[in-house]
């Protein structure tokens, strides 16, 4: 059986997760106690995008094991697969999360800007998959969208509002982007799953890069050049950052196995 | 035994009791929830729909749909959720938005789809007020000020 369906589902769950991970870094350490409440809502946001994305995998994984289908290389046994254990007992190389998301936070500007790239293309996704001929992804990205809409415009604004800011806050957002621009690349790489999926990233592509200029512009920021770009988080080759993230999501599972809240 | 003589509308009404736990004046059948009562002989099912992907407060609602027609006398109740169609603000009756405004949080309100100054304060019913927030104490709701009383006040977002 084509594995595309899972393993898509899969790189959406655990993307959206490590990014919902990522930011709830911030709780209790926001620059004022109402941004500290607005990135932790856009975890919480973003978590529950995941248990959607993860059920639904859950589903799919549990159907189709008397096919053999082989999801797990590690893992192994998958069978009665659930949204937690393939949240906490899935390791690195299975992650299919993107790059972007699981990069270390930096300071406020690196992660509004992050926030900024991921939020522009996740609306553009999301328009795609509410269409999609998979009624379930179509649903948890017609719900999803509703929340994706405040991610743009609460990032924008802060890209604007930093970008065209003081000297100190300009400066820190060309770092920012001196930090993420490589990592923006594989949001339009498409995987072997993406294209069974019959995604079409070359058009989001063109409209993700209008929405940056267009922001950009009134932040009186620069669009960098298109160069190299690092790509293979779709793929489960990630860089370092992704198993200390791992290592903390995981830790009760993994130390008392099957413990519940 | 008290099951048999329960129909679907008066399984509405015994919802009525539930509240929201994030908004407690609000009953989850004020604020659109609960979707459809299927009943088969002892058996029933619920479906409800989360407003938000990772509103917390689901299993709670679910836990205490359980409790509840346990209580009646229900063997079995299941408890299905669904997203689609997703959850709107134009499902939350306008007894709902009555208790919203008593309790102090602006009701949602069409001419505010996005969250802009002008809201309504809850507290004066001054148009005077500044948004503050787009984010507030529950992924729900914005946190706006109102300028003429100058008091904080929760804004229930259209969705
Ligand atoms: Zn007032």
């Amino acid at each position: 059986m084509d594995n595309s369906l899972i393993n898509y589902t899969l790189h959406l769950a655990d993307t959206t997760l490590i990014l919902s991970q990522r930011n709830s870094e911030w709780c209790g350490h926001g620059p004022i106690l109402e941004q500290d409440i607005a990135i932790t809502n856009i975890s919480l946001d973003l978590l529950g995008q995941s248990r959607n994305f993860y059920q639904y995998a859950a589903q799919l994984i549990n159907f189709s094991k008397h096919s053999e289908a082989k999801v797990s290389p590690s893992g192994g046994d998958l069978e009665g697969a659930s949204e937690d254990s393939l949240a906490y007992l899935r390791t690195e190389r299975e992650f299919k999360n993107l790059l972007l998301v699981e990069l270390q936070n930096g300071d406020w500007g690196q992660t509004v800007l992050r926030q900024f790239f991921f939020s522009q293309f996740q609306y553009l996704l999301f328009e795609q998959l509410q269409q999609s001929k998979d009624e379930q992804l179509a649903a948890i990205a017609a719900k999803a969208i509703k929340e994706t809409t405040y991610h743009v415009r609460w990032s924008s604004e802060w890209v604007i509002r930093l970008g065209d800011g003081t000297d100190e806050s300009h400066q820190r957002m060309l770092h920012a982007i001196d930090e993420l621009w490589r990592y923006t690349g594989e949001l339009f790489e498409a995987a072997e799953y993406e294209t069974a999926m019959g995604i079409d990233l070359a058009a989001i592509k063109q409209k993700w890069t209008e929405k940056v200029i267009a922001v950009f512009d009134e932040a009186t920021l620069p669009v960098p050049e298109n160069s190299f770009m690092q790509l293979g988080g779709k793929k489960g080759v990630h860089t370092e950052q992704l198993g200390y993230i791992l290592t903390e999501l995981q830790y009760m599972q993994r130390t008392y196995p099957n413990s519940n809240w | 035994m008290m099951y048999k003589t329960i129909d679907k509308k008066m399984l509405f009404s015994y919802l009525e009791e539930i509240k929201d736990p994030e908004v407690p004046v609000l009953s989850i059948i004020d604020l659109g929830i609960v979707r459809d009562i299927v009943l088969h002989d002892d058996e029933v099912e619920v479906f409800i729909t989360p407003t938000y992907s990772g509103c917390p407060a689901m299993d709670m609602i679910a836990t205490e749909i359980r409790v509840e027609l346990a209580t009646l006398g229900f063997k079995k109740v299941i408890i299905t959720q669904t997203i689609s169609p997703p959850w709107t603000t134009d499902w939350m009756s306008d007894e709902g938005k009555r208790k919203l405004k008593a309790y102090g949080i602006a009701a949602p309100d069409k001419r505010f789809v996005i969250p802009a100054d002008g809201v309504e304060c809850p507290l004066c019913n001054s148009t005077d007020t500044k948004l503050m927030s787009a984010f507030s104490s529950t992924a729900c709701k914005s946190l706006y000020q109102c300028n003429d009383c100058k008091e904080p006040f929760d804004y229930f977002k259209c969705h």
